[in-house]
């Protein structure tokens, strides 16, 4: 059996206990709510575009440590980033995460133990999938 | 030995033998269930109601023999009080959609209460919808205990009360005899949701007096896709058809169409008989375990368990019911329910992690989520033992 400790890397447990950009923005030009009904697991994803670049993005979670951290690690990914290479990094961690795939990512990282949990794959992406919605959406 | 009974338990998760301590969701099935459902589909396998050839009327005969061991395993004293439906939620949404809108008017109010799984709780709003009654709901007190003093302050606009046997997810046991009592008081019609009670306690539905009684068979040992509707027999000669099709009619013209009789009315189309089959195997085969026996094996598991949880310094018991079957909810401080799942789950114990369809129960107590222990007959002191260690490596990890 996969070691839970391959799934709840240092790295991980660091993001959940001191999440980085965790909150709201008052000055957001999008935002999403993603949920899991399976495990009632949420995030609000609040973003800040100018110019097709990512000014400011912040979130707030509830949920499982997986979920939180790759919410937290995401912000730090995409902060700075135009919403293009944004959108492709959750393509990118998508398709990481499909099974049968053991390409290595340095900045995903920490989030790929998930492959050898894959009940828990959607906590890994819900951030991502919410933060792709936002843009999609209105604030 | 019981265990060999049960093929699925002797394998081994992530290395370790599995501890299947999610019975709420679903039980394992015993070899003499797997083995009625094969007979059936190898040596009398046809369509019921139909042939007068002899698979056929073989087949009839089970599945009606199957409706009269669940009539017997219930209490009830006519077989034709018992309608077959895929399950619990089947059954619920047809008493529901068929029967509710004959006495549920605009203004009129429907009980439910909070302890209520999601599928006795959802089938009621869209009925409030679609009628314009009002849901009402009996609270919750501190332990996770229905305050029955509420009954105290419904009238004759009450005309449905539904609630569950046992809760889902905090396992505690509502005392239906004294809310049927309460509600017949103003004149509502009751129906239980026994999918945590059947199988698990001897279940008597003239004892209780209910009105309608809905469990699953695949909580009880039985197949999946199978249950059953016990309901009393004036109500059901009352309740106009909700499907429409084959096996549900007398006489078809395009004029018009008279319909069968009780229960066959709400059995439309071609039914699960080989589930009926295991189903009516399972209900021998808990008989033969003795069912009051079981109960009180199980009573034991829960009584270890609650005990040594709370022998851990940082794990918290949610709910405290006064009586409690057959379900544990904690949570880990600091940990979310998942977390813990998956680590238990690398130690090869399967629990339940999430709200259990019981999101209202749940926000009570002020948490999303728990950690769901559930027993079965085949469950050990053992396994509860070895949850309660690899909690231990839960607080590694996450300390």
């Amino acid at each position: 059996m996969s070691d839970p400790r391959e799934l709840y890397k240092a790295t991980i447990l660091a993001h959940e206990r001191a999440p980085r950009n965790e909150g709201t923005l008052e000055q957001r030009t999008h935002h999403a709510r993603g949920s899991n009904p399976l495990c009632g697991d949420r995030v609000d994803v609040d973003v800040r575009v100018v110019d097709d670049r990512i000014q400011s993005v912040r979130f707030v979670a509830r949920g499982c440590a997986i979920a939180k951290a790759s919410a937290s690690i995401m912000t730090t990914i995409v902060d700075g980033r135009t919403v293009e290479e944004a959108k492709a990094s959750a393509a990118r961690l998508e398709a990481l995460l499909e099974r049968g795939n053991d390409e290595r990512d340095e900045a995903l990282g920490a989030l790929l133990g998930v492959r050898s949990f894959p009940g828990r794959t959607r906590c890994a992406t819900l951030a991502w999938t919410t933060l792709v919605e936002a843009f999609d959406a209105d604030t | 030995m019981l265990r060999e009974q049960f093929a699925a338990l002797d394998r081994d998760v992530g290395g370790s033998r599995l501890a299947y301590l999610d019975n709420a969701s679903t039980t394992q099935r015993p070899e003499a269930v797997l083995e009625a459902i094969t007979r059936f589909y190898r040596s009398s396998n046809a369509n019921v109601h139909r042939g007068v050839h002899t698979l056929s009327v073989e087949a009839t005969d089970a599945y009606e023999a199957a409706r009269g061991r669940v009539a017997r395993f219930l209490g009830a004293d006519d077989p034709r009080a018992i309608v077959f439906v895929r399950g619990t939620t089947e059954a619920i949404n047809l008493v529901a959609n068929a029967f509710a809108p004959t006495v549920v008017g605009p203004g009129d109010e429907v009980l439910v209460s909070a302890l209520e799984h999601h599928s006795n709780l959802v089938p009621w709003q869209m009925l409030c919808a679609r009628t314009g009654a009002k849901l009402t709901v009996i609270p919750l007190d501190d332990r996770g205990d229905l305050v029955l003093d509420h009954f105290d302050r419904i009238d004759e606009r009450t005309k449905i009360v539904a609630v569950s046997h046992v809760s889902n997810s905090l396992g505690t046991v509502n005392d239906v005899a004294a809310i049927v009592r309460a509600a017949k008081s103003v004149g509502a019609i009751t129906v239980v949701d026994g999918a945590q009670a059947v199988g698990h306690q001897r279940v008597d539905v003239r004892a209780l007096d209910c009105d309608f009684y809905a469990f699953s068979s695949h909580k009880m040992y039985g197949p999946m896709g199978i249950g059953a509707l016990y309901a009393r027999r004036a109500l059901l000669e009352s309740m106009p058809p909700w499907q429409g099709g084959g096996d549900m009619v007398n006489d078809v013209t395009f004029e018009a169409t008279t319909y069968n009789e009780v229960p066959y009315r709400f059995e439309a189309g071609t039914p699960n008989v080989a589930g009926a089959v295991g189903l009516a195997a399972a209900m021998d085969f808990l008989d033969a375990a003795s069912i009051d026996a079981v109960a009180a094996h199980e009573r034991r598991l829960i009584e270890h368990t609650v005990a040594a949880l709370r022998s851990l310094p940082n794990v918290r018991l949610i709910g405290a019911p006064r009586r409690r079957a057959s379900a544990v909810s904690f949570v880990v401080e600091g940990v979310h329910p998942h977390d813990v799942g998956t680590v238990l789950d690398t130690h090869g114990i399967a629990v339940r992690a999430g709200h259990h369809c019981a999101q209202p129960a749940m926000e009570h107590f002020g948490v999303a989520a728990t950690v769901r222990a559930s027993f079965a007959m085949y469950n050990e002191v053992e396994e509860v033992d070895r949850m309660v260690a690899a909690l231990e490596d839960v607080r590694g990890i996450f300390s």
